[in-house]
């Protein structure tokens, strides 16, 4: 096995052209891939989101959550929660809104957060995450999730135990269960606000 | 099928195993090797992707000079990493939301680049394919390997199915970091003695 040379010398002339070829090919590929995929990406996403909307509320719902959609911005004004209401017969049985946190382990965590109209937590379910494998994303596992059912940030004290709370952190992951515990806490600010500024509809 | 084209398929599956016995690719090997099912996801999506690579990389291997090669072979691998990671999420949502974050750190395997350098660029497309097939077992064959160690020990389960009741004390040390460098030390202990034993 000898190294084969190649027959185009290493010339700056040379060495420019093959460099900017390659990158250029490339950056047509990628293109191309990006604008092939790009719907189908978001279809599966918005899929997503429905199946996580219809897993958070409660009881299910008749209406079409997305058509409903509600942008709130949050109260340091820097970005937003989504809320999809959930009715049935035309009331209102819960909410799910969809937030998020940048204090993750891994960054930006997503979640969608079910809350019923006096805002008790119904359940949550992760969206999106970049947490550790085996450690940070035990935080969508029902032994952490299922301490959050029933819970009402604005009446128990919602933290970790560590911080003097009543939530279990994950071991090894307190990182990631403040991170849930921050995007929640952010959800649930968001829809009092609404609740007060409304009555909620 | 030849003899040399063989040799090229089955060298990387034990003899010359990139994690075992090459030591490539050692990031992501340790970094994701929390459970079975990661090592094993991980390890088929860079078999895919370094068989596009080499093939790639061997057939272009005339036109490109020496002295701009190392950055060409990481442009090729990073853009078919890339398209890897798009076509997964638009046509394989429930693969892709599993193993996502592990595909970007694919570019950064110097597995890839290793057999770009070691292989492809010396050798015919066909048998850099058979070359990528073998190494890609190897790699994905190792990495269930170290994750199954892992998740027994770390988790009590094994490919998610749990024996071990809940709430059970696991040896948590080895679903974190130093647990992947003990579990590997301990894994190429055995192998090498296996291996002097015969």
């Amino acid at each position: 096995m000898n190294k084969i040379k190649s027959p185009l010398s290493s010339s700056l002339s040379h060495m420019i052209i093959v460099l900017v070829a390659v990158a250029g090919l490339s950056a047509l590929i990628l293109g191309y891939v990006y604008r092939l995929t790009e719907a189908p990406i978001r279809k599966a996403k918005d899929q997503r989101e429905l199946e996580a909307i219809s897993e958070v509320v409660s009881g299910g719902f008749d209406n079409n959550p997305f058509e409903e959609k509600h942008i709130i911005p949050t109260a340091d004004g820097k970005g937003k929660v989504e809320l999809y209401p959930a009715r049935k017969e035309g009331n209102i049985t819960s909410v799910a809104i969809k937030t998020y946190t940048n204090n993750a382990f891994g960054g930006k965590m997503e979640l969608m957060v079910g809350f019923f109209v006096d805002g008790t937590i119904n359940k949550y379910k992760i969206i999106d995450q970049k947490e550790t494998p085996g450690l940070g994303t035990k935080v969508s596992e029902s032994k952490f999730s299922s301490q959050f059912n029933g819970l009402n940030p604005g009446k128990h004290i919602f933290k970790v135990r560590q911080d003097g709370g009543e939530i279990d952190a994950v071991t090894a992951a307190t990182i990631s269960s403040r991170a849930v515990i921050d995007a929640i806490q952010r959800a649930f600010d968001a829809f009092s606000k609404l609740n007060s500024s409304s009555a909620g509809n | 099928m030849d003899k040399t084209s063989y040799e090229n398929l089955t060298r990387g599956i034990i003899r010359e195993n990139p994690i075992f016995v090459m030591m490539l690719g050692m990031c992501p090997t340790l970094g994701v090797t929390t459970s079975a099912e990661n090592g094993l996801g991980m390890g088929l999506a860079t078999l895919f992707v370094l068989m596009l690579s080499n093939f790639a990389i061997s057939a272009v291997k005339y036109l490109i000079p020496d002295k701009v090669r190392i950055p060409c072979y990481i442009v090729i691998a990073a853009t078919f990493v890339t398209v890897v990671d798009l076509t997964m999420a638009a046509y394989l949502p429930a693969l892709h939301a599993r193993l996502g974050i592990f595909i970007p750190l694919i570019v950064v395997n110097c597995l890839i680049l290793g057999r770009a350098e070691a292989f492809a660029s010396k050798n015919s497309v066909f048998q850099s394919v058979l070359d990528a097939v073998g190494m890609g077992l190897g790699f994905t064959l190792a990495l269930t390997l170290l994750g199954s160690v892992r998740e027994i020990l770390g988790s009590g389960s094994i490919f998610g199915w749990s024996f071990v009741g809940e709430g059970a004390e696991t040896l948590l040390l080895f679903i974190m970091p130093p647990g992947a460098f003990l579990a590997l030390a301990g894994l190429i202990l055995l192998i090498n003695r296996f291996k002097g034993a015969k």
